[in-house]
């Protein structure tokens, strides 16, 4: 049985009843379904406004950060005056502004297999707006696992990727990218920036394949991938096949239940500090700072590219970006005391194994970052 | 010889540093063969080679896939970010 509308959901949908292919019917189909949405962030935010305006009748989020300033440039679901709020509350409240007839439920903590199940559990569908490798993969599987629509997306600088990815009717995730990349290959929107509309664009769409599926209207991104260039604005179609050998969508899989995506993406779980080399690897901005002043001979390596040196730079520090490093080892002299740094550690801490595997010794991290430093030492340099 | 055109994307346009490229290959040349051919002229290819994915005349190709002449081919990536 389909919800009724009432008087004011009649009026406030009023452009939806006109529309032939969703009319009254349609929109007393969305608000009697569900999408869950993983992630509030640049794909999350403008995903769950237009399933919130159109009257999906119940939304999760699924969020585990507090909203930051940096983050204000795309995730246009918090304000400024959300910085340091958690975000799914600070999204609760925007969409309960929106249109106070959805129910919201929201998940503040961090998305896991083992959460994932109970979480998504009562969602028709589900929208993948999240920002890391382990997740994507834990998204696809539930939903292979589940028989729930994936509603894709992923951003990156100036391109954009969208698909549905339904293994009942089509290729999954894992079809597509069987492997994840090694770590640390593919930058992520911290280190490598993004054009702030792009994953507006991008949520969008994921927004307009939701509510098509919903509807049961229209042809999805099922079985395309679809490749959006802003720079070019192009837009290209891939058509994709299920895989037969797919590990979880194929005839005979080997992921039968949710596993652990950190470590089939090899990448360190949230206990992790990012910024960090480890105990042994690290420096502290201050320790640094005491070092250089003490008159300690340091070579200070810059990781970052060179456009950031324009935010900000250290006085004498050496720019090699961490992806020509590899082929101008010989401007470096293993015998001299290096300290690495990039935006927040990330990065140097990848150069530092890179260093390390290649004979150096005397080379440390410095930990955080410039921005460290921008934080404990020199407080006119901008944090960013 | 078969002249094909290549579409990259994302972070395979940094490490190529263009976002097409035309290239006369033999007949025959697999999708395998060709991203050996890209990764020795494009050597910061090498290290993404085995995650990123092709399409022939825009439908996703397998390694062993053959690349017929004049044929447009589109190179991504994964990417992570939201």
């Amino acid at each position: 049985m389909l919800p009724e509308l009432s008087r004011e959901e009649i009026l406030r949908y009023s452009r939806h009843l006109l529309v032939p292919e969703i009319g009254l019917d349609g929109q007393r189909k969305l608000k009697g379904s569900s999408a869950l949405i993983i992630g509030t962030g640049g794909l999350g935010s403008p995903a769950a406004l237009y399933l919130a305006a159109a009257g999906v009748g119940h939304i999760g989020l699924v969020d585990y950060d507090a909203v930051e300033e940096s983050n204000l440039q795309r995730q246009i679901l918090h304000g400024t005056g959300a910085v340091g709020r958690r975000k799914v509350a600070s999204a609760r409240a925007r969409l309960r502004d929106l249109n106070p007839a959805v129910h919201v439920d929201t998940f503040d903590e961090p998305f896991t297999s083992a959460n994932a199940m109970r979480i998504a559990e009562p969602f028709d569908i589900i929208v993948d707006g999240s920002d890391n490798f382990p997740t994507r993969y834990l998204t696809n599987d539930l939903c292979v696992l589940t028989g729930k629509p994936n509603v894709y997306g992923a951003v990156f600088r100036f391109d954009g990727q969208a698909s549905v990815f339904d293994a009942r009717i089509g290729p999954c995730y894992r079809c597509l990218f069987p492997e994840p990349p090694p770590p640390g290959l593919v930058p992520s929107c911290a280190d490598a920036g993004v054009l702030g509309i792009l994953p507006g664009t991008i949520g969008t769409i994921q927004a307009t394949e939701a509510i098509k599926l919903l509807l049961g209207i229209g042809s999805s991104l099922a079985g395309r991938l679809l490749l959006y260039n802003a720079l070019d604005m192009s837009f290209e179609y891939v058509k994709l096949k299920k895989n037969p050998g797919c590990k979880v969508c194929g005839p005979h899989p080997e992921v039968t239940a949710l596993i652990d995506y950190n470590e089939f993406c090899g990448v360190p779980g949230l206990e992790h500090d990012e910024g960090s080399a480890g105990k042994d690897w690290d420096i502290t901005a201050r320790e640094l700072a005491a070092q250089l002043k003490s008159g300690k001979p340091i070579r200070l390596l810059d990781v970052r590219e060179p456009h950031e040196l324009a935010i900000s730079h250290l006085e004498g520090a050496q720019n090699i970006p961490l992806g020509e490093l590899a082929a101008r080892l010989s401007e470096l002299d293993s015998a001299q005391e290096i300290v690495l740094f990039c935006k927040t550690g990330s990065r140097s801490r990848r150069a530092l194994e890179l260093l390390v595997s290649a004979g150096f010794r005397k080379v440390r991290n410095l930990k955080g970052g410039i921005n460290a430093w921008a934080k404990d030492v020199d407080t006119r340099l901008p944090v960013y | 010889m078969n002249r094909v055109k290549i579409l990259l994307f994302a972070t395979l346009r940094d490490y190529v540093g263009s976002k097409t490229i035309e290239l006369e290959i033999s007949a025959g040349t697999t999708i395998h063969g060709l991203t050996d051919l890209l990764a020795a002229k494009y050597p910061r290819l090498e290290k993404v080679r085995d995650s990123m994915m092709a399409a022939i005349n825009r439908e996703y190709a397998a390694d062993e896939a053959v690349v017929p002449d004049g044929a447009e081919i589109a190179f991504f990536p994964p990417v992570s970010g939201g």
